[in-house]
């Protein structure tokens, strides 16, 4: 495996009383694209929070190329270089197409996605660039989330359910571009509850079970066994 | 007639004032969802600063606005990162008890600096100089006071619609995680936001300190005119704000003129009927 990017160790989260993780231990190399799996309420949302800072943690439960960043805030990490797309878009309806891609440059790290490059991704953003961003299809309104994390020239893009609610066609173009992403030397993990587009862009792939691990593996080497017990909580 | 036009014009010049007032409370309440209860006793403060400065330094009011616009957003911005943003979250009530508190702190500091005794800022004799315009004699000072509301207006438009500060504003404003996500720190641009307002308290202070005597107890009232050109204009839209202001204004002065003991009624009453007609305020918020 690559020289460890982003390390969890015994990584857990609380909402409350409530925990919904368990002493998550994981490691993501340069350059990787991770898969993460697994039903609804396994923590998967709650793993994107805690590594992007919207949820803090102990400092030493997340570290980035050897730095505790568990307890930074969100524009802290963000800085760091590493960008959410969140669930559910969560594009800013007060600002434009265009503007919600240029705040998300606000970090002004130096790289190669810039407005013009997005647009080169997603020609269709450039011809929408001054309407308001949620006047936007479901799809549209995805590929502006991506571009907006991407204008920060992130190393590390975090995707949280890049395909809930979108068409089929939609979800293509999308996986589609992917590789023009991370092409760029950018390290990816992608939430994903559709296990077949995830393990296609992926070369490991962790499955959450109610907080904690319960499989993980090269993309290759896991079978679909494996998988279904490990997503649904039954013997192989 | 004449008479009648006469009071009109008063009545939206004076509505520049109300707007200006208004101007910083609409601005924090759209940015951080606050409701400054101090607001009024902000502006009183800002007036006292304008009096030391004038007093001190044998300035022009105007000129006294150099140091107390700077002064004023200083302390907004320390204000909002000290003790403002720990109130901030779901529940509604700690901003609204905390800035109470502050406003009876601002009050009583001011009367124990000040005295109770009404005081004024010598505009140099421009308080009482009027234009004439085809037989409506026009003050000059209440006229300029018009004009500055228009400009402070059309800036913070151009703020919040033109600028990257005013792109973090309406970005924290709708989603303050995702604007966190963002790399913007949502307590450095909440004090951004504060420090933007009280500059513009400074220069409704200055010129009510200017149009009117003052001492430290008037601050509620100018809280509740600046309320009600808010919420007149419609929530968050600062166009809006100065529309409500010269309503009220115009309200205010007809009221006057029926009666001089209606004038403060008259507002109120016009403030009622557009809630009650246009709960939302005549120009709602516009989200791009």
């Amino acid at each position: 495996m690559p020289e460890a990017l982003l390390t969890l160790s015994g990584l857990d989260a609380h909402y409350g009383d409530f925990q919904a993780l368990y002493g998550l231990d994981m490691s993501i190399g340069e350059g990787e694209v991770i898969a993460i799996i697994g039903a609804n309420g396994a923590g998967k949302t709650t793993l994107m929070r805690s590594i992007s800072g919207l949820l803090k943690n102990r400092a030493d439960g997340v570290s980035y190329r050897g730095q505790a960043i568990g307890a930074l805030r969100a524009d802290q990490v963000a800085e760091l270089g590493i960008a959410l797309v969140p669930e559910g878009r969560q594009l800013f309806p007060s600002l434009s197409v265009e503007e919600n891609l240029m705040i998300g440059g606000k970090v002004g790290r130096p790289g190669h996605w810039s407005l013009q490059t997005v647009y080169e991704l997603f020609p269709i953003l450039e011809e929408r660039r001054h309407q308001a961003s949620t006047s936007l299809s479901g799809g549209q309104q995805q590929m502006v989330a991506i571009g907006r994390a991407l204008m920060a020239n992130p190393d590390l893009i975090l995707f949280d359910e890049i395909s809930l609610g979108l068409a089929p066609v939609i979800i293509r173009q999308i996986y589609e571009a992917l590789p023009g992403i991370v092409g760029q030397g950018m390290t990816a993990m992608i939430v994903e509850q559709d296990i077949a587009q995830a393990l296609k862009v992926s070369s490991r792939v962790y499955c959450l079970q109610e907080g904690r691990i319960s499989l993980e593996g090269a993309t290759g080497d896991v079978t679909h066994d494996q998988i279904t017990a490990a997503y649904f909580g039954m013997d192989a | 007639m004449i008479e009648w036009t006469g009071v009109i014009v008063q009545g939206v010049l004076l509505g520049g004032l109300y707007a200006l007032f208004a101007a910083g409370l609409s601005l924090i309440f759209g940015v951080m969802r606050l409701v400054n209860i101090a607001h009024g006793d902000l502006i009183i403060l800002a007036a006292y600063m304008g009096l030391t400065t004038t007093v001190m330094l044998g300035v022009h009011p105007f000129l006294a606005l150099l140091i107390v616009m700077p002064v004023m957003a200083g302390l907004g911005y320390v204000l909002q990162r000290g003790i403002l943003n720990q109130t901030l979250g779901d529940d509604i009530l700690p901003p609204l008890l905390v800035t109470f508190g502050l406003s009876v702190i601002i009050q009583n500091a001011l009367l124990e600096t000040y005295t109770a005794d009404p005081r004024k800022l010598d505009g140099g004799g421009i308080e009482v100089a009027s234009i004439d315009m085809g037989g409506l004699a026009i003050g000059v000072l209440p006229l300029m006071t018009f004009l500055i509301a228009v400009a402070v207006i059309a800036g913070l438009q151009f703020i919040f619609y033109r600028t990257a500060l005013g792109r973090g504003f309406r970005a924290v404003s709708d989603n303050q995680d995702i604007a966190q996500l963002m790399g913007l720190n949502k307590a450095h641009v909440f004090g951004l936001a504060m420090a933007l307002a009280l500059a513009v308290v400074a220069i409704a202070g200055i010129l009510l300190g200017m149009r009117t005597s003052f001492d430290p107890a008037i601050g509620g009232g100018r809280l509740i005119f600046g309320f009600e050109a808010v919420i007149i204009g419609g929530l968050g839209n600062l166009w809006g704000t100065l529309a409500g202001g010269v309503i009220l204004g115009v309200a205010q002065t007809i009221g006057a003129k029926i009666d001089p003991g209606f004038q403060i009624l008259a507002g109120h009453i016009a403030f009622l009927i557009v809630l009650a007609v246009r709960p939302n305020g005549l120009l709602p918020r516009v989200e791009h």
